[in-house]
């Protein structure tokens, strides 16, 4: 079987949700029933084969093809199965995703992983902001699962993280961590303002010192015994984040938000 | 059966079913990772009075071990679930997390999970601070050396305990130094501990007792002062009787730990006063499982 790989023909004129395109609803379909699925695009609907050329029968193994921006919602609640985005994604990437792969080439838009449940997802490029964040009004974002960028991350990376792992080797933009109930965001780059903003729980790994608010206080330098333990569970990934001689044990910890519970951290390599 | 003039009863060890479980204890160096398994595996000879069987499985090279530090594997052997996981924690709060710069990990994957630093947790108070890494719950907890990390589970296993064999010796001494010999080459074998201090118990017990009150005696039949004042198991050359046991995970892994036991045992010979291996076998009352000498050094 070789995968199920959707070639975007041409640049669509509004933005399009694919969320009809995962694999738990398209198993058993024939090329036939895909194309003729319904994407909402705009006030359109548009055929999956008005947009795409269809090729492959694998459908636990998705490849979309000249991906852009503008398509939303790639690997929606995704389960046990990989998708791999030659290109850009949209917003929404991944969102609620359960088990699985998803890998994009390029960068992905707003809310990448958001809700994500557990899984794997890599993104080569850069991401927009409430990257494995919750959606507007919901309470828990992220709630478990390993997400990689290569690239920079927007704004409230990780907002009402609630577990699981954001790993970013470039920077992170403000509100980083903010309202994370739990979890790890590692951020090798640079952080922005107002870093763990209301942080209840969870921990904030950097390689370069914050800029951090007077609600965060300082518990002094440490060798932390967990973390050989968490870079080591990193090897297998192909990042930065797998080189033996970016780990570290010895750190400065912070705690706070001390104007929320206070039991969060950020730790900073020495 | 005879090896290099030693006698090789043709009776059986008696084994019974336990549970068992394995745990891996990290510090800063090797020295003090051995003080808190050493703390951990103390008063844990017989299930008789203690409540488990505990004992050092090998000490581990910061390779093996999670945090790449230093490290001692430890098992404990219970009769039941309750009673493996009670000591466990009782064990691993009292022994583990106060010992200086320690950190404990599981050491045995299983369905069955039992708490490790599961309910540790609380001793931290409320800062104590979980992380999930690769699918696998620790527990940080700050202590006053830094923080003591706990994974939060490890697995219980079937095991069996009580596989043994006795060394019958001229005197005391040589019936010491065959069974140090013995637990010199048996403590290479994995998954088995010989609970009892130095791996030896000098003092063997048999099933029953005349006193209503207590379930286990002395095993006169092998006790060298009482050759003349009951039904004996011992020729009038024995002096000494020492009693090596073993508690493991399958019985493949007691067999092969019985064989290397009682072959360093022989390898001393008759030259040094072994004249005899036997076993603990107390006619099926025991347990179902029966290590047959003579099989095992076939």
């Amino acid at each position: 079987m070789s995968a199920l790989t959707f070639s975007l023909k041409t640049q669509p004129a509004q933005r399009v949700d694919l969320s009809p395109l995962v694999p738990q609803l398209l198993q058993g379909l024939s090329i036939a029933d895909i194309a003729a699925i319904e994407l909402q695009s705009g006030k359109a609907k548009l055929r999956v084969d008005e947009l795409f050329t269809i090729e492959g029968d694998d459908t636990q193994n998705i490849i979309i093809k000249n991906s852009t921006a503008k398509l939303d919602f790639i690997g929606k609640e995704l389960e046990n199965a990989t998708i791999t985005v030659e290109g850009d994604a949209g917003a929404y990437l991944g969102i609620g995703m359960k088990s699985g792969t998803i890998k994009v080439t390029g960068n992905a838009g707003l809310y990448a992983a958001c809700e994500m449940k557990n899984g794997y997802l890599e993104i080569a490029g850069n991401t927009g902001d409430f990257l494995g964040a919750a959606l507007p009004g919901n309470k828990m974002g992220m709630k478990g699962g390993t997400i990689l960028i290569k690239g920079n991350a927007g704004e409230r990376v990780g907002d009402h993280l609630r577990r699981g792992t954001i790993l970013i080797e470039g920077n992170a933009g403000d509100y980083c961590g903010s309202r994370m109930t739990a979890g790890t965001i590692a951020v090798m780059g640079n952080t922005g303002k107002y870093l763990g903003y209301a942080m209840r729980r969870g921990t904030l790994l950097l390689w370069n010192a914050p800029q951090l608010s007077a609600s965060f206080n300082d518990c002094g330098s440490h060798t932390l015994a967990f973390l050989p333990i968490l870079f080591a569970s990193f090897k297998s990934l192909d990042s930065k984040f797998a080189d033996a001689s970016v780990a570290f044990n010895r750190v400065q910890r912070y705690a706070g938000d001390m104007a929320e519970i206070g039991q969060g951290e950020v730790l900073v390599k020495l | 059966m005879i090896i290099n003039g030693v006698t090789i009863d043709a009776t059986f060890a008696e084994a019974f079913p336990m549970k068992a479980t394995r745990a891996i204890i990290t510090a800063q160096n090797e020295k003090w990772a051995m003080i808190a398994a050493q703390a951990m595996t103390g008063f844990a000879t017989s299930v008789i009075a203690c409540g488990c069987e505990a004992g050092i499985e090998r000490v581990l090279s910061p390779e093996e071990t999670p945090d790449g530090r230093d490290g001692v594997s430890v098992m404990i052997f219970a009769m039941g679930g309750k009673s493996l996981a009670k000591q466990l924690e009782t064990r691993a709060g009292q022994c583990v997390l106060t010992a200086p710069t320690s950190a404990l990990f599981a050491g045995i994957e299983s369905d069955i999970k039992i708490p490790l630093g599961k309910n540790l947790r609380y001793f931290g108070d409320g800062f104590q601070i979980a992380k999930k890494i690769s699918g696998k719950r620790y527990w940080r907890i700050p202590v006053m050396d830094g923080e003591f990390l706990a994974e939060a589970t490890t697995g219980q296993v079937n095991a069996i305990g009580g596989g043994n064999f006795l060394v019958l010796a001229t005197s005391q001494p040589q019936a010491l130094a065959a069974c140090e010999a013995a637990i010199e080459a048996m403590r290479k074998i994995p998954n088995v501990i010989m609970p009892f201090p130095g791996g030896v118990v000098r003092s063997g017990s048999k099933v029953g007792s005349k006193y209503k009150t207590l379930n286990a005696s002395t095993n006169d039949a092998f006790c060298p002062t009482l050759k003349g004042a009951t039904t004996t198991d011992l020729s009038p050359d024995i002096e000494s009787v020492m009693e090596i046991v073993i508690d493991g995970l399958t019985k493949e892994d007691i067999d092969k730990a019985m064989r290397v036991g009682i072959q360093a045992v022989c390898d001393l010979g008759a030259d040094n006063g072994i004249r005899r291996i036997s076993a603990g076998n107390y006619g099926g009352k025991l347990g179902p499982f029966h290590f047959h000498l003579q099989e095992i050094m076939a």
